[in-house]
């Protein structure tokens, strides 16, 4: 069976890279002696799939993992089982068996929503700049790759900004698409010209069809879905 | 206390591997500072990725934390940018565990490992706001202590420490401990420079702990003439600790997970401290004499717990030779065939012996995860491995690596030395020979093998036999490597890779120097060569220039061959080696007399076991099974074996005295 866990990434350890946190889940999932399916051949590994990379220095409440087992387990002993294998800031917030057949994180999410510190700025400020970047044609980013000089538009992927205030200044609360390629809240700091402070991913979204779901919701999440339906 | 973490963060954005300075390992305590508790900052003088994993420090950092008398934390050297970006923010050096200023601690203590790190323990003393040089550190500032393998030759460090502890030290850290907080508890408050000074007298006379300051060098005609005490009532030889019973001490319990990758990123769990196979160059081996083993149930639960506690799938028994274990094969079999396991775990031994025996053990253990296998024949020709007494026949090497390539090996890394004593051209370009015969042996088996000759400049350390003789130039190491890439040039699946002559030269200079060294490394330091044992950083030229303003040369401090009468820098310090026997020794080495293995043979006496009071604690009088053992040695009669049975605990004779 495979199962779905999606995990917050929060404080110091936002400090670790992607493939930290990767090796972190692969001792965790060891120590919790979880029946895991290993690959084929003379370097088994377990069979892991993490989502979308997060930066390095970003805090996340939407992180997911599919992990291969051998045999099954119940999904919701897994929760508090591996907050107390997992470092000091790696929480997981939910766990549950996926159905066969179901895609991959990496193909299937299509968009993340992001909030982000931006200090010593009013939210009208803030405003100003996202109406201009908004209204931009393109939003060229050029980086080096591979020793030469590589440029791509950001424009397709800002879904949308929007300013809000907060303790230290403003917010900025950003829909970032992952076709053709996602934004880095580094590469948005550059198109907009302004410095950016913690960057917190909140969700990561599938769309589908019309209609948007989580690769995972939180049980809290799930609740107040509920209470809206009802 | 103040935390700097609230100072540290906002760096973190524009530094390289940021999680190098965010702690938060499993295994590491929340450290209680407090009134009556000796606060120990424990130092690794190279980046966070290689100082981590150092067992020294972890084992030390342990047994402090259970004192409670004590408090330990660690801190490691920040990266080049790191340290501009702290230095800009006026942010000193902090622990990783609670952002804690290293100059707030009561000792920091510097694990020394590596001569060309001695720069970088320069500089993280005064990252930490302390004057560099001990002489000007007043009652206000920490103590510097420093310890580890590099310690057996204090004096190229003497001007910067203000304490070196010499050999284990599991018993020795306590000791100092309880002499600092009887120093702190004492009456007048705040401490005055006599006081200080009492303090660094109390210490050496704790059994193992040598204050430079103490000491004074003298000169003669630009040569070092002795090192005496100054003061009364520190021994005029200082003896290194030794720990009698490795069972008594099954540190680290705790062993630390890093959050990110690390060298020797496993398991690393000590079979065993020692070794007696003698090898004339490794000054690792005749400094930790005697050999001291880990009783296997104690391996054996230390290796199960660990895997439980940590989640690694990996774990190393550690030692200078871990194929010569009493119980090796009952360990590993326990560790492969146990359930909880599930084949999942791969055992690795480094410094595998060159015989078939230990290849069929490594391909028992390696099961999963085979990448390659690495032997170090050290030598090129039987004449050559005689000199150094690595009594490898090539025979025993091209069964090894036969058979490594017969079960399924396609990678095999051999390492060698070049500029050894009496080393002919004839002996380097055997390197070469040996490698190319090692790929036509695995070409047997499958076409694409790689064979990888690693090869490494020699550099005479001090209380080893070869502490007397003359390095090669880096000229010279140049020359022979040019010789060998001539030779393996067109071998298919022969990769040679080299160290830089250049850095061997430098790690020569400090090795084996004097007091003399310390203006050396302090204006190389302000230079700003840090990072030395970093290829990118270092810098031959800020050597030359330190050199020619100390009035030192390569010449004379290196190439040069020291005489039997020579005062050497390190005669005062004492790993239990008698200097005539290192001399014997070396006079052998010279007409190419091989020496087998004292713990299975009659004793030499070395000095190590008689001078400590201690044996050999092994678990059998025999050698392990497997034939030569990659010694030379086929033992048929014992002699008086001064050896200790882990079993029974008692001294055990084997036979009658030979010679």
């Amino acid at each position: 069976m495979r199962i779905r866990i999606r995990f917050a990434k929060r404080g110091r350890v936002r400090w670790t890279s992607h493939r930290d946190v990767a090796r972190m889940w692969e001792r965790a999932l060891r120590r919790a002696r979880l029946p895991l399916a290993y690959t084929e051949g003379f370097s088994p590994r377990p069979k892991l799939s993490f989502g979308l990379a997060l930066p390095t220095g970003c805090e996340s409440e939407a992180e997911y993992l599919d992990v291969a087992l051998s045999d099954t387990v119940d999904p919701a002993d897994l929760t508090d089982t591996f907050s107390s294998l997992l470092p000091d800031g790696v929480d997981v917030l939910a766990a549950q068996a996926l159905p066969a057949g179901a895609g991959s994180l990496q193909e299937d999410v299509t968009s993340c929503r992001w909030e982000i510190d931006v200090p010593q700025m009013g939210p009208d400020a803030l405003a100003e700049v996202i109406g201009r970047v908004l209204h931009a044609e393109t939003l060229p980013v050029t980086r080096e790759r591979k020793g030469r000089p590589v440029t791509d538009d950001m424009r397709p992927s800002v879904l949308a900004l929007s300013s809000r205030p907060s303790g230290t200044g403003a917010e900025l609360v950003a829909e970032l698409g992952t076709r053709p390629r996602g934004v880095r809240p580094a590469e948005l700091a550059q198109v907009m010209g302004i410095e950016l402070g913690l960057a917190r991913r909140t969700n990561q979204w599938i769309e589908r069809d019309g209609s948007r779901g989580e690769p995972l919701a939180t049980p809290a999440a799930h609740a107040a879905v509920m209470e809206r339906a009802s | 206390m103040t935390s700097l973490w609230p100072r540290i963060e906002p760096l973190l954005a524009h530094v390289t591997k940021p999680a190098r300075y965010i702690g938060g390992e499993l295994g590491a305590c929340e450290p209680e500072h407090g009134a009556g508790r000796v606060a120990w900052l424990l130092l690794y003088p190279d980046t966070y990725e290689i100082g981590l994993p150092n067992q020294g420090l972890q084992i030390l950092y342990e047994i402090l934390n259970e004192r409670a008398d004590a408090v330990a934390e660690r801190s490691y050297a920040p990266w080049t940018d790191m340290e501009a970006a702290m230095r800009a923010a006026g942010v000193p050096l902090f622990s990783v565990e609670s952002s804690r200023p290293a100059a707030d601690f009561d000792v920091l203590a510097f694990n020394l490992s590596a001569e060309l790190t001695y720069t970088n323990l320069v500089n993280l003393i005064d990252l930490a706001g302390v004057p560099v040089r001990a002489a000007e550190r007043t009652a206000a500032d920490p103590l510097v202590i420093a310890g580890g393998h590099c310690a057996f030759n204090p004096e190229p460090m003497a001007d910067f420490v203000d304490a070196f502890v010499l050999g284990d030290g599991e018993e020795a850290v306590g000791d100092v401990t309880e002499v600092v907080r009887r120093w702190q508890s004492q009456e007048a408050r705040p401490p005055s420079q006599q006081d200080r000074d009492d303090l660094l007298v109390a210490l050496a006379k704790v059994p193992g702990v040598y204050v430079p300051s103490c000491y004074e060098p003298a000169y003669r005609d630009g040569r070092l003439t002795g090192v005496s005490p100054r003061v009364a009532g520190v021994p005029a030889t200082v003896e290194k600790r030794t720990i009698t019973d490795l069972g008594a001490w099954p540190y680290p319990k705790q062993q630390l997970v890093p959050l990110i990758e690390v060298v020797h990123d496993r398991l690393n769990v000590e079979v065993f401290r020692g070794c007696t196979r003698g090898c004339r160059f490794c000054q690792a081996g005749m400094i930790t004499r005697p050999v001291r083993e880990r009783p296997a149930a104690q391996v054996q639960h230390m290796v199960r717990d660990g895997l439980d506690r940590t989640g690694y799938d990996e774990v190393t028994l550690t030692s200078l030779s871990s194929a010569d274990f009493s119980g090796i094969e009952d360990t590993v079999s326990s560790i492969i065939n146990d359930p909880e396991c599930s084949g999942q775990v791969s055992v690795s031994l480094p410094s595998l012996r060159v015989d078939a025996f230990t290849v069929g053990l490594a391909a028992e253990i390696q099961k999963v995860r085979r990448t390659g296998l690495t032997f170090a024949p050290e030598g090129g020709t039987w004449r050559m491995r005689q000199v150094i007494n690595k009594l490898i026949r090539e025979e025993d090497l091209y069964s090894a690596v036969d058979s490594a390539f017969s079960q399924g090996w396609r990678r095999v890394k051999l390492y060698f030395l070049i500029g050894l004593p009496t080393e002919t051209d004839e002996d380097v370009l055997g390197i070469a020979a040996l490698a190319r015969s090692c790929v036509e042996i695995g070409r047997r088996y499958h076409p694409n093998v790689t064979v990888t000759a690693s090869v490494g400049g020699f550099v005479p350390k001090p209380h080893t036999p070869f502490q007397w003789f003359g390095q090669n130039t880096m000229e010279e190491l140049r020359r022979k490597v040019n010789l060998l890439k001539d030779a393996a040039r067109g071998t298919r699946g022969l990769t040679l890779r080299w160290h830089d002559p250049e850095a061997t030269a430098v790690e020569g200079l400090v090795s084996r120097g004097d007091r003399r060294m310390g203006a050396v490394i302090e204006s190389v330091w302000r230079a700003g060569g840090t990072f030395q044992e970093w290829t990118e950083h270092f810098d031959l030229r800020l050597w030359n220039d330190a050199l020619a303003a100390a009035g030192l040369t390569f010449d004379d401090a290196v190439y040069r061959h020291r005489a039997e009468d020579e005062v050497l820098p390190w005669d005062h310090i004492s790993a239990g080696l008698h200097r005539d026997f290192l001399w014997q020794d070396w006079q052998e080495a010279l007409a190419e007399h091989g020496l087998e293995d004292c713990r299975w043979t009659p004793c030499y006496d070395c000095g190590a076991c008689t001078g400590l009071g201690v044996e050999h604690v092994v678990a059998s009088a025999t050698a392990p099974a497997g034939g030569s053992q990659g010694t030379g040695q086929d033992l048929d009669s014992g002699g008086t074996v001064p050896v200790r049975f882990l079993s029974t605990r008692a001294p055990v004779l084997a036979g009658e005295p030979v010679g």
